[in-house]
């Protein structure tokens, strides 16, 4: 761990300022992942930017119907909130599903879509890694790798995005709502996160300097038809091995509308529109369920270890899509699975 | 000489738990000492190699920065490998920190930082910059199994396997029943809460009191002052609490040396605590390999048992642990094959967890019992009843006691066993597979030499000693009732002080062996104290007990009652001022009968039942309810027991389905160094855990009967488990963990 200095920021505006004008700079709130890294010798910042005063806390209508969640509410604080129960129980589900009551409370809203995969060879400063030091190499392509990313891998990473809350955004097409040196931006969660490509030390879109706000809720009703089925290597306080956000609009026993991400899978939260697409206007079988998950799975690649995420991805997929059309949503805190 | 009855056998709460949870109990890491200096170790990367060049300017330069100690520069110790070898050493050279540039193992230490404070000691030790001269290493067993080999030389304490009786190839060839398997156990490592720890406070008067994270205050005493070439009573270890064990602790593991290292040379106090990740660079129950054949005639009668091991061991130590060995003390057979063997990999050396050798062949023989008992096509406790030995044929003695149909017996009772149909796949609900399974667990039950003192003071405290440890189990408390109930006590006029290399003389805690060899010595104290204190009281002016001879009186609320008369009566502090003394203290050793080991064999034994719950769809298992009925003689303290028991039967789930260290043998690294991802049974994963305690008269291990319960409830767990998954999913799995990938297939 190094020496770094701490500020408190007193404005959004200024702790852009500080840390676009300093490459050694981070901002840190809730710090649950970050201090790990620190401690780790991962993420090595000379300045850390205290946000948690900012005026970025609260959950609010919007205009359009929807909810705007400031960057800072904590995890169990949207889990909890009896307007996200009601309208966008898929994300309240999610969250549910991920860490434990402790983390939750102090992870924030905007640095859950920041945490860094949980890699073994990332975490471990003893190995090479691309994502932390770029160009040394990838082990885990060769070495264990179980909780590994078996869509959008590159031969320079495959990580994953551990988030659970990110997967129901993506579902949920939830926006990012940032402030940067050039202003603020509006940024689709489908587009926040980025695949590893070439350069895996980049995890999403965000400029130097740019801050997360909000994260906002477009209206939609998904609240009848949805789960969010995680499965893992223990019953809980476990990462995904996968995990699937669904959410169904079934009329007359017909979907007009659906949305799937995955979790555990990829180096962001997985959607494949086309996969979604061949649901609509059908009946919910298993079918169709089946191929709808084929699709989703079409070019995925395993590795020594996590060749089965292929299938059992394949299985959850079903599942879920089971579970939203039925109604019955999984249980967080029954282990049974339904 | 007649107890009073009444505290030994009831549940008691722990005499150290309003400690423990108001944080007064102080671990190695915290006690506190003037001028600390605090040192933070740096591992090495590679596996195998040599290092080229250690950087330490730009650390040095650090202001509060004291010292970067490597193997250039550290200090001379002793020069004989019998100086590193503490108690419980497996043979060879053990490792010695920072001994020379050679890299044995991937997260050697092969520097220590020591700085005025813990922040400026981790910032200065990324400063240091490792070469390393990388040489090609091997950790993986299936190809170091190819050399393996009978160790040479035998690991004291640890029985190699028994010879063969009758001809088990020849008699398995022609059984009518045949079941063939190889097992697999991944590594696991110990994984106890609190983190190795070591504070080395110096004396200015040239002494070391070290506060050190041990089973064994002892051992550690005498490695450092060997190590060191201190003289014993310069060295005193203290380890009053310890957070968490489970063997990892039997061994000085290397913060010890290096805290003391640099102490001697800093002539001042230092701590070093190990990260979480560097708990993956110590012991862990190794790897094993296993194959298992049974034959058996048409009614499950066993014909021919081959039960072979190969198991990890490092390149400097040949440590063991006796995996084969059970079969023939829980299953009659004339024809037996036993080999245990090692396989040299370039790790550090395993150490011995919860249960060592037992868990991990147990696990195997009792899914190879299940597997024949489908093949012949009986119940799986029939079949072990079919098969049940009066005699432990390995040795050819009889046991102390076995009350091991019982424990069947029972454990059925309570589990609805009858009620189970017994064809795999036949048990639903909902979309999920039922199923049920059990097996048999088995530990040693035994006696090593332990010395306590007992001390009563005028004003009614009895303070009892021993230089043991508490690690959870208990200990203080089983002391504190033994005390009290012999003395004739209430508990809170009892003191137990253990866990101080300065209290009487006791081997490492472990083995499930403490209850019964600290228990014993406590007992016999105290009866030593009984004995002086009546003295006294007898030859008290007019003594109402003049006549009395020891066994006509009882000692209760503090007094010397006639047994027949309870009218006349000595109080203790009468019966002291009497003799004209203030205390009256006794040390006493408690020690193995030899007479009775040569012609019995103690053992522990239990039989557990487990129902899962497997949603097959997705490979996810729920271990909804484990019956766990143990015969272990006389339960001292039915609370703490039932606590060691459960702790057992959720490493036994662990082992079942989760835990895993996973070595990455391109980089010879055990990977998953955390909590995150070295997954070990949360709440969540446990549901109802029954522990039964069967009745058992053991009357020939220790006058109290004492058996040990520290490892008895991992045996036998994981296969009960495995065995349920089968029936469940008529899928047998043979690698555990049982993770949910090898039930997709």
């Amino acid at each position: 761990m190094n020496r770094f200095s701490y500020m408190r920021a007193a404005s959004v505006e200024e702790a852009v300022r500080e840390v676009a004008g300093d490459p050694t700079a981070r901002f840190i709130a809730g710090g649950t992942n970050l201090i790990d890294l620190m401690k780790y010798d991962v993420e090595r910042p000379d300045r850390l930017i205290d946000i948690t005063h900012l005026p970025l806390k609260g959950i609010e209508e919007t205009e359009g119907g929807g909810l705007r969640i400031g960057a800072l509410v904590s995890n169990d604080e949207v889990a909890y909130d009896s307007r996200v129960q009601d309208r966008y129980p898929l994300l309240s589900s999610a969250i549910r599903a991920g860490a434990s009551p402790q983390l939750r409370n102090a992870a924030t809203t905007g640095g859950n879509l920041l945490q860094r995969t949980r890699c073994y060879y990332f975490y471990d400063t003893g190995t090479p890694c691309n994502k932390r030091e770029p160009g040394s190499g990838c082990p885990a392509a060769f070495g264990r790798n179980r909780i590994h990313a078996i869509l959008g891998t590159s031969e320079h990473c495959i990580a994953t995005h551990p988030s659970d809350m990110a997967v129901a955004m993506a579902a949920l097409e939830a926006l990012v709502h940032v402030a940067g040196p050039n202003g603020e931006r509006v940024i689709p969660i489908a587009e926040f996160h980025r695949l590893p490509g070439d350069r895996p030390e980049i995890d999403n879109t965000l400029e130097r300097g740019e801050i997360i706000t909000a994260v906002e809720l477009p209206a939609q009703d998904f609240s009848r038809n949805h789960t969010y089925l995680k499965v893992r290597d223990r019953l809980s306080y476990a990462f995904a091995l996968v995990s699937v956000a669904a959410a169904l609009r079934l009329d007359a026993g017909k979907v007009t509308d659906a949305r799937l991400a995955l979790g555990g899978v990829a180096h962001k939260p997985w959607r494949v529109p086309e996969a979604e697409a061949m649901l609509s206007g059908k009946a919910p079988s298993s079918d169709l369920f089946g191929k709808v998950a084929d699709r989703i799975l079409d070019g995925a690649k395993g590795y020594e270890d996590n060749a089965f995420k292929i299938d059992l991805a394949r299985r959850t997929i079903v599942r879920a899509l089971s579970q939203a059309a039925e109604g019955k949503p999984q249980s967080q805190t029954d282990k049974r699975i339904q | 000489m007649q107890l009073s009855k009444g505290l030994i056998g009831t549940p008691q709460n722990r005499v150290d738990g309003r400690a423990k949870v108001t944080g007064q109990a102080q671990y190695a890491a915290e006690f506190d000492t003037p001028d600390l200096a605090f040192g933070v170790v740096i591992s090495s990367s590679i596996a195998k190699g040599r290092i080229a060049s250690i950087e330490a300017e730009a650390a040095l330069a650090v202001p509060g920065v004291l010292d970067v100690i490597t193997h250039k520069n550290r200090p001379r110790t002793a020069w004989l490998d019998r100086s590193f070898r503490d108690e419980v050493a497996p043979p060879g050279s053990p490792f010695r920190p920072l001994y020379d540039e050679e890299i044995k193992y991937s997260g050697q230490p092969v520097a220590l930082v020591v700085a005025e404070d813990f922040e400026t000691a981790v910032y200065a030790a990324s400063l240091v910059d490792i070469a390393y001269e990388v040489e090609t290493h091997m950790t993986d067993l299936d190809i170091a199994r190819r050399e393996a080999y009978v160790p040479p030389k035998k690991r004291g304490g640890v029985k190699p396997p028994p010879s063969p009786t009758g001809d088990a190839e020849g008699a398995f060839a022609q059984a009518p029943v045949k079941v063939h398997g190889e097992y697999r156990i991944a590594v696991e490592h110990h994984n106890p809460m609190e983190m190795q720890a070591s504070t080395v406070v110096y004396g200015q008067d040239g002494t070391l009191t070290i506060h050190d994270k041990t089973q064994g205050a002892q051992n550690s005493q005498g490695y450092v002052a060997n190590v060191f070439g201190l003289s014993k009573d310069k060295v005193r270890v203290i380890s009053p609490f310890v957070g968490g064990a489970f063997g990892l602790c039997l061994r000085p593991q290397y913060q010890l040396f290096l805290a003391v290292l640099a102490a001697l040379e800093l002539r001042r106090s230092v701590r070093v605590v190990l990260t979480r990740d560097q708990m993956f660079t110590v012991g862990y129950r190794p790897m094993a390999i296993q194959t298992i054949s049974l034959g058996a005639n048409p009614d499950g009668k066993l014909q021919s048992i081959v039960h072979d091991a190969v198991q990890t061991t490092s390149m400097f130590e040949d440590y063991q642990e006796a995996i084969v060995n059970w079969s023939n003390l829980l299953y009659h057979c004339d024809n037996v094959k036993l080999t245990y063997q090692l396989a040299q990999v370039d790790t550090y050396t395993p150490c011995d967890m919860r249960a060592p050798g037992a868990a991990t062949g147990v696990t195997a023989l009792e899914t190879a019992m299940d597997e024949l008992a489908y093949a012949v096509g009986i119940d799986p406790i029939e079949l072990r009843l079919r098969n049940y030995t009066e005699t432990d044929e390995t040795e050819g003695k009889s046991y102390t006691s076995k009350e091991l149909r019982a424990c069947y017996q029972l454990g059925a009772e309570r589990f609805g066993w009858s009620k189970r149909n017994p064809e795999p796949r036949s048990m639903r609900e909902g979309r999920e597979l039922v199923g049920w399974g059990m097996a048999t667990g088995v530990w040693e039950a035994m006696l090593a030499k332990t010395a306590a003192r007992a001390m009563l003071t005028l004003d009614g405290r009895l303070e009892v000693s021993c230089a043991t440890a508490d690690i959870g189990t208990g200990t203080y408390t089983i002391l504190t009732q033994i005390a009290a109930e012999t003395m004739g006590l209430r508990m809170e006029d009892v003191t137990a002080k253990i866990g101080d290399s300065s209290l009487p003389r006791s081997p490492v805690e472990g083995g499930s062996w403490t209850a019964a060899s600290a228990g014993t010595a406590v007992q016999k104290a105290c009866q030593s104290v009984r004995e002086q204190l009546f003295k006294f009281a007898r030859q008290m002016d007019s003594s109402p007990l003049a006549n009395a001879s020891i066994e006509q009186v009882a000692f209760a609320e503090g007094e010397i009652r006639l047994l027949n008369d309870s009218t006349a009566r000595v109080t203790f502090a009468a019966a002291m001022q009497a003799g004209g003394v203030e205390r009256v203290e006794a040390e006493e050793k408690s020690s193995p009968s030899f007479l009775d080991a040569a012609r019995y064999s103690g053992y522990t034994h239990s039989a557990i039942f487990a129902e899962v719950k497997v949603d097959e769809e997705l490979g996810v298992v729920r271990v909804t309810r484990i019956v766990n009925a143990v015969a272990a003689g006389t339960i001292l303290n039915p609370k703490t027991a039932r606590s060691q028991v459960m702790g057992g039967v959720v490493f036994g789930i662990g082992m079942a389905l989760a835990e895993e260290s996973m070595l990455d043998h391109n980089l010879g690294r055990f990977m998953n160094h955390n909590f995150g991802e070295y997954h070990v049974p949360v709440n969540a994963d446990i549901y109802d855990i029954d522990v039964i305690f069967v009745s058992e008269h053991e009357d020939k291990l220790n006058p109290m009967g004492i058996k040990g319960l520290g490892e008895i409830g991992i045996v036998g767990t994981a296969a009960a488990i495995g065995n349920a998954i089968y029936h469940a999913t008529g899928k047998r799995v043979r690698e555990f963990p049982i993770t949910l990938d090898k039930l997709l297939e």
